[in-house]
């Protein structure tokens, strides 16, 4: 009798655990072949993958934004371009690959990769993530698993496989780059735990981050953002206008570094918002901000719906017409983390509120950033050095982005910080590092250091190639006795055949 | 004490007594003589675990029994939801967990027509012995010198007399051998027209892997052909994605007749094995299916394993492994070599199938018992001691693959010692 449910009459292995840990097996392979690999092959591959990332910018942006629903398609253009051809050019004068001598300090510095970089992908930036933590791996002889976010898994998918190919075809290893097709959380937790990982990269959710440094590997997680912006009375107001709505608007605030709140000084802030108006934002009523507030924060938390969505798709949502608008700006008078308007809002709506000087700026950063947002960005639109200063020293962000929007200027694209899909939230966020993720960070390095003192002479370390050194010859060989004289003399032959087979061997493997 | 609950032993040595007792004295003496003291007690991935509780990586893998290293935990899991449903299942009827596996077995053998199932590797081999000389009508059996097929009663008498000829079992109006890569033996053996069979491991385990000379099995196929002989691969040692290729029949570009396969078919678990035929040689299955009968063949419990076995196998991960695998201790051996090149004088190499020969006509039991010394577990062919047989897993890992490597390099200088050791006492 065949029976009635779906279920099958035998139950089965889940083999998805099964499948990821080969993946992770197969990510060894790679990354070992990858530690053999000298600057040059490394290089081409490097170029390879992110000439095939630059091609699919576009058809990716367009895909991302299909599958996710979050951003605008011209910004993540701009962010898949940066995060391929960009930042290859930006590091292609640095070598990650090569011994360093320093002399000066009788040091010799070997570079080890990691090995396997597991690396979470988030919905927001996955195929720019996906790129960028890549490359960095790549750049830096790992082998890399892709482990997108379940809402973003086909274009990530899509986007792993061009990678791979080129990569494949330039010279890398099998397995070099791979992605885990169908993650789910018990799948991820699982992986990130095992032992053939090396490091994590964790960008995502808090839920994630702390999953990924509960794993028991070397994991960087990075925490959420949540940034103030100060504008004080020696800006340029129109200008810091401009860059906080197109910082505001850039990729519907996708960014974690985006804007959150802005801290006006009082006695310009009736000017900033008329600039803001005129760059393109749209000043809420009150009754506007009590429905944008309404519609973005649910009992059960942010409206994830409206992430990544246009100022004006917001507005009709919350019940208003903003037809046109880059962004939507909230007026609050309360700046503490039960107003939730300060708090995270991947979305292009913007908090607006004034304070009388900078001891009130401070301490509203202070305040807002309480809840969420620690180690992340802040910003600060000032032409007075000890306002910046103090402002920097008071308040508990890692990055502060002056006179530049905090969008592409704490990430790095619009400042001189490492240009970065990954943000480091340091110990104050929950995070081991406080820089932006660089491929630095891949890899660390095996120290050789000679005796200090001056009778030590330091070797000379010039045109030695770790992976290519003279081989040492093969032991003595033991010369065996044997009884009769006519089998020891046949044995003789046969050892000296042998000898002589053995070094045209040994030539033969020592080229 | 070691309580197994069903039965305990108060020490290792209480085992060994028990053994010698009741079990098989030779054998037990046989391996403490060697310096081997091993008895298996827990088993887990490539890890072995001697009863003292000193932990051995497995390269023999009994022949590639644990391909998939012991105890494979999707494996394991697999066979604990089979037992959920299913038994051993009654050979007279048709089944669905047989029929299953015989349609998988079927898909991945190209030319074949039927899977017929047995216990074991001999087992086996007497139906492909038996469906040949049912499709020829013909008595005669060839062999390799040295080949192994299993210890049955047709399938002992193909192989080294020492095993047959104790138990009188040996044949020799009906079974001929030839040496292996000896094409002209080979034709003046079926030129009479009155083989029935030539069986024929892809490559020779037990004879220490020496590999067929290019061309070697598809000139002996065309000569099969061409004097009315069924090609029987077995398959046994070298098929399940061991020499690179499901089956190594493919890997050497070969159609045989029948193939055998067995060992790693049961992951280690549940035994079972196939005979897998082509249309000729399985027509007595259209004709009197009831020909050949066991209980314990085809078991369904076997079959499920076995689907789940062959499906791992053809993941891209596995493939891709077995690449990494032959690939570093092709590179690996090279430079065991060149650093030991005094004693360790060839390799001999298909895929994660590999013999390694030393200078010494003992040589692979010296090595066996250094590595073993070592915390490596690999057995020299018994019927070339010159050559060890070194077997790693399909699963293998980089990192296990490297420690193997160091071990190796290590446990050399004691192979040399003992080597020059026997030599003196010689
Ligand atoms: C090549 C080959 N064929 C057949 C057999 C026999 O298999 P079994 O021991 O399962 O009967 C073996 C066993 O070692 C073998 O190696």
């Amino acid at each position: 009798m065949p029976h009635a449910a779906n279920e099958p009459l035998m139950k089965v292995p889940d083999a998805a655990l099964e499948r990821g840990r080969m993946l992770l097996g197969r990510a060894r392979w790679a990354a070992s072949r990858l530690a053999q690999m000298d600057r040059a092959a490394i290089q081409r591959i490097v170029d390879a993958v992110a000439e095939a990332g630059h091609a699919k910018a576009r058809a990716f942006a367009e895909a991302a934004v299909r599958e996710t629903g979050y951003g605008v398609v011209e910004h993540k253009v701009m962010k898949n371009e940066a995060c391929s051809r960009g930042l290859v050019a930006l590091y292609r004068g640095e070598d990650f690959v090569s011994p360093r001598i320093d002399a000066e300090r009788k040091i010799v510095e070997l570079p080890r990769p990691a090995g396997v970089v597991f690396a979470l992908i988030p919905v927001t930036n996955p195929v720019a993530t996906v790129y960028f933590k890549t490359l960095l791996a790549l750049m830096t002889r790992n082998a890399v698993v892709l482990s997108p976010h379940p809402g973003a898994k086909g274009v990530c998918t899509e986007a792993a496989h061009v990678l791979a190919a080129a990569a494949k075809a330039a010279g890398a290893p099998d397995g070099a780059i791979q992605v885990i097709e169908e993650p789910t959380i018990p799948l991820i937790e699982a992986l990130m735990r095992d032992e053939r990982v090396d490091l994590i990269v964790a960008t995502g959710g808090p839920a994630v981050v702390k999953a990924a440094y509960r794993s028991g590997n070397p994991a960087m997680g990075v925490g959420p953002g949540n940034a103030p912006v100060l504008v004080d009375d020696t800006a340029d107001v129109t200008e810091a206008a401009k860059r906080i709505v197109a910082s505001k608007s850039f990729d519907n605030s996708i960014l974690c570094t985006n804007e959150s709140t802005v801290l006006a000084y009082a006695s310009i802030a009736d000017r900033l918002l008329a600039a803001m108006k005129a760059a393109g934002a749209h000043i809420c009523t009150p009754a506007e901000t009590e429905k944008v507030r309404a519609l973005l924060f649910r009992d059960d938390g942010f409206n994830t719906a409206m992430i990544g969505k246009d100022a004006a798709l917001i507005a009709k949502e919350a019940g208003f017409s903003a037809n046109g608008a880059k962004i939507l700006v909230t007026q609050v008078t309360l700046v503490q983390p039960e107003e939730k308007l300060v708090r995270e809002k991947l979305c292009p709506v913007l908090a607006f509120a004034r304070v009388d000087g900078l001891d009130q700026a401070i301490a509203s950063a202070r305040s807002m950033m309480r809840r969420s947002g620690k180690g992340h960005t802040a910003g600060v639109h000032s032409k007075r050095e000890a306002t910046i200063l103090a402002f920097a020293a008071a308040v508990p962000a890692l990055r502060f982005a002056v006179n530049a929007g905090c969008s592409l200027g704490a990430s790095g694209f619009e400042t001189h910080l490492g240009p970065s899909m990954t943000i480091g939230t340091g110990f104050a966020g929950g995070s081991s590092i406080g820089d932006n993720l660089t491929p630095h960070h891949f890899v660390h390095f095996a120290r050789v250091a000679y005796n200090k003192a001056a009778s030590e002479t330091f070797g000379d370390f010039r045109g030695l190639d770790p992976l290519d050194l003279p081989k040492p010859s093969a032991p003595p060989r033991l010369v065996a006795s044997t009884g009769a004289a006519g089998e020891a003399d046949a044995d003789a032959l046969r050892r000296e055949l042998r000898r002589i087979i053995l070094e045209e061997l040994n030539a033969v493997l020592a080229a | 004490m070691y309580d197994y609950g069903l039965f305990r032993y108060e020490s290792k040595a209480d085992l060994l007594d028990t053994a010698i007792r009741y079990w098989n004295p030779d054998k037990t003496k046989f391996w403490q003589k060697l310096g081997v003291d091993l008895v298996i007690d827990r088993r887990e991935g490539y890890f072995l675990y001697d009863m003292s509780g000193r932990r051995l990586i497995d390269l023999h893998l009994n022949g590639g029994t644990y391909n998939f290293g012991h105890r494979h935990p999707e494996l394991v899991e697999t066979l604990k939801y089979a037992l959920d449903y299913f038994d051993m299942g009654n050979h007279w009827f048709p089944s669905v967990a047989r029929s299953a596996l015989a349609e998988e077995l079927v898909g991945i053998s190209p030319g074949l027509k039927y899977a017929v199932f047995g216990a074991g590797g001999a087992e086996a081999v007497e139906i492909a012995l038996k469906s040949a000389r049912f499709a020829t009508k013909r008595r005669r059996i060839l062999s390799i010198y040295k080949g192994y097929h299993g210890h049955s009663g047709l399938s002992v008498a193909t192989g080294d007399d020492r095993f047959s000829k104790i138990f009188l079992a040996d044949r020799p109006e009906e079974f001929e051998q030839v040496p292996f890569n000896d094409l002209a033996a080979m034709e003046r053996a079926l030129s009479g027209r009155d083989v029935a069979a030539l069986i024929i491991e892809t490559i020779p385990a037990t004879y220490g892997f020496p590999m067929p000379d290019d061309g070697y099995l598809p000139a002996c196929k065309a000569l099969c052909q061409k004097y009315g002989t069924i090609y029987i691969a077995d398959e046994v040692q070298t098929g399940l994605m061991r020499t690179g290729e499901m089956w190594g029949w493919q890997s050497y570009g070969v159609q045989p007749d029948i193939y055998v396969t067995a060992k790693g078919l049961s992951g280690g678990l549940y035994p079972i094995s196939a005979a897998v035929v082509d249309e000729r040689c399985g027509d007595w299955l259209n004709i009197d299916g009831a020909a050949h009968i066991t209980t314990t063949g085809g078991a369904e419990l076997g079959c499920i394993v076995a689907l789940k076995v062959l499906e791992m196998l053809q993941r891209p991960a596995v493939v891709a492994n077995v690449a990494a695998v032959t690939e570093f201790f092709a590179n690996g051996m090279a430079e065991m070599m060149r650093r030991h090149g005094d004693i360790f004088s060839g390799v001999r190499q298909k895929g994660v199938v590999l013999g390694l020969e030393f200078d010494h006509p003992e040589g692979a039991v010296h090595v066996s018992r250094a590595l073993y010394e070592h915390g490596v577990w690999a057995i020299f062919s018994s019927l070339d001691k010159r050559v060890l047989q070194f077997k790693p897993g399909v699963l293998l890992s980089v990192d296990l693959c490297e420690e193997i490597l160091d071990r190796f390099d290590a446990a050399m200088p004691r192979a040399r010692e003992l080597m020059h050791a026997a030599r003196k006492a010689a």
